[in-house]
């Protein structure tokens, strides 16, 4: 399963990471790579098996539905690359994307 | 001051508590060593010590936690650059549980970048070097923490094992590393990697030392909904054989092979002969059949990445951590700012996992993956109606060169074989210090079903204390 340079920048967008050409083209070959080498699981047949995301089976762990104290909004604006009145200051969206 | 460095934590616990020795000059003594570190192994040391109370069940032993864990107001950087200087407002629940039950924190470990890796080698902090021989890496992710408590830096510490970062670095540095079932220990305010893969688990000289630190690590935490009460709480081992036990040898990770999956000799000499040391304790060996464990480190590199991919995804720029590009457009900030606070492995997984998950390949990468782990976990579960154990080399090799295994992801991926098969199922592994290899620590690994780590903890004590691997050498 080799990667083209296309699908290399499809998923570079998705995931919002700049990459320059040779990061491109670096990227494609050692994916690529690990790709093969994962591959191989599509051989065995699975077709009537149920997927595990989570190993070690839980039941009832909600919570009640109650408001709980949560941090201060100083505290957490205090690490903040840019505050502005009380809420976290961000450049605006550049043009929209095709 | 050595003689207090040569106590292992429980014995200077006791003497505290006995008031033979002093709290803050225990602290003192590992912290001026901790400062003067020339392996790397620390992101923050502190530079005084805090409180202790000599009456609590840890007693002021200081405490080495790994830079991933958010301390509050301490650097919490999980090895990378776009969370340099980060200091959280809040504190990990299972640093709390410990510093509740007394223990004092001495210093953030280095590591690999958000606990990607296995050689240590990608910390944006630069790599740490493993102190049996400092060419050579210690392991990772926790390589820190590992390295740290191998050379003496620490009594003990926090690591956390996602698909073998504390069991693979307390191989390679000789000392004990403990896995704990998924959910025992909870994950709030571990910075996350893989959310399903994910536990802290402690790096100590000693198999009593790691079941006094886990037990205070473990428990239910309302505020992780993963986490579940142990059935039992982890009791002291006291096994002086192995009388009764049943060990299983899985065929499959162990057989060698052409997919780059094999042993190397030094490392299968001394699993065979730890092997034969178990049978004299009493314990029966035999071959077991794990049929799906090929094809964990595939599932696994598809899982972790992918997941991964979206818990990296909150580094952005927006509310804390690194940002470039605020002057630009809002998609152009988070571009840049990941890609110039993000180191090469963590973009490698991320992609891998955006891939693996993205429309028209998700049921074939990860749903398939998922469907593999469902097998693994069968698979032990079939293995463990018959055998206590499995029992495997922890690593497939001794401590390699920096530099050796950097050019080839796929090279530095099959450090885990025998390590990530358990990390799918969830269940809980412990690595062992077994002997030398051409001067190099080996482990050895048990694991045992979901929450049995007591008795697990217990044969590895009498596997241990039969085997009298000397750790002091690196404390030198």
């Amino acid at each position: 399963m080799s990667l083209e340079r296309a699908q290399v920048l499809h998923v570079a967008k998705l995931a919002k990471l700049e990459l320059n050409d040779a990061e491109v083209e670096k990227m494609g070959v050692e994916l690529s790579a690990v790709l093969e080498h994962v591959d191989r699981i599509r051989e065995l047949d699975l077709g009537a098996v149920e997927p595990t995301s989570h190993a070690v089976d839980v039941a009832g762990v909600m919570r009640a539905d109650e408001p709980q104290p949560c941090l201060d909004r100083d505290v957490i604006l205090a690490a903040a690359p840019e505050p502005v009145d009380g809420a976290f200051g961000v450049p605006s969206p550049g043009p929209s994307e095709e | 001051m050595s003689e207090l460095i040569e106590l292992t934590a429980a014995e200077a616990a006791a003497k505290v508590r006995a008031r033979e020795i002093d709290a803050a000059e225990l602290f003192e003594a590992y912290r001026a060593r901790a400062a003067a570190d020339e392996l790397n192994a620390f992101t923050w040391v502190a530079t005084e010590a805090p409180p202790a109370d000599p009456e609590s069940p840890l007693a002021g032993v200081p405490l080495a936690v790994k830079d991933l864990f958010c301390t509050e107001g301490v650097p919490s950087q999980a090895g990378s650059k776009i969370l340099e200087g980060y200091r959280p407002p809040y504190t990990a629940t299972v640093v709390a549980n410990a510093t509740r039950a007394g223990a004092t924190l001495l210093a953030k470990t280095n590591q690999d970048e958000f606990a990607m890796g296995s050689s240590n080698e990608n910390s944006a902090f630069g790599p740490v070097l493993n102190p049996w021989d400092r060419g050579r890496v210690p392991g990772g992710s926790s390589g820190g923490s590992a390295a740290a408590v191998a050379a003496g830096l620490t009594p003990w510490a926090f690591g956390t094992d996602t698909g073998g970062s504390i069991r693979q670095p307390a191989a390679l540095c000789g000392i004990v590393g403990i896995k704990p079932t998924y959910g025992a220990c909870s994950r709030w305010g571990m910075i996350a990697f893989a959310s399903s893969l994910d536990q802290a688990g402690p790096f100590t000289r000693n198999v009593t030392d790691g079941a006094l630190l886990l037990s205070h690590m473990v428990g239910h935490d309302p505020r992780d909904s993963t986490s579940v009460a142990m059935p039992e709480p982890i009791s002291a081992p006291t096994a002086e054989d192995l009388k009764g036990i049943r060990l299983g040898v899985p065929e499959e990770l162990l057989g060698g092979g052409d997919n780059g999956m094999g042993i190397e000799a030094g490392v299968r000499e001394n699993f065979e002969a730890t092997l034969k040391l178990a049978e004299s304790l009493g314990a029966t060996v035999d071959t077991c059949h794990l049929p799906h464990a090929p094809h964990a480190l595939s599932a696994y590199y598809l899982i972790a990445p992918a997941e991964a991919s979206a818990n990296l995804a909150r580094y952005d720029g927006v509310r804390y951590g690194l940002r470039v590009g605020g002057d630009t457009d809002l998609n152009t900030m988070y571009s840049r700012t990941r890609a110039e606070g993000f180191g090469p492995e963590v973009k490698r997984r991320i992609m891998l996992g955006t891939y693996a998950l993205s429309s028209g390949y998700y049921d074939a990468y990860y749903g398939t993956a998922l469907k593999v782990r469902t097998k693994i976990s069968e698979d032990f579960r079939t293995v463990f109606g018959e055998f206590d154990f499995v029992v495997t080399p922890t690593s497939p090799w001794t401590a390699f060169e920096l530099g050796a295994k950097t050019a080839d992801p796929l090279a530095m991926y099959l450090n885990d074989f025998c390590t990530v098969p358990m990390s799918l199922a969830g269940i809980p592994g412990i690595s062992i210090p077994s002997g030398l290899s051409d001067g190099l620590p080996v482990g050895f690994q048990l694991a045992g079903p979901a929450f049995s780590e007591s008795r697990m903890i217990d044969a590895a004590y009498a596997l241990e204390q039969a085997i009298g691997f000397d750790t002091s050498a690196a404390r030198a």
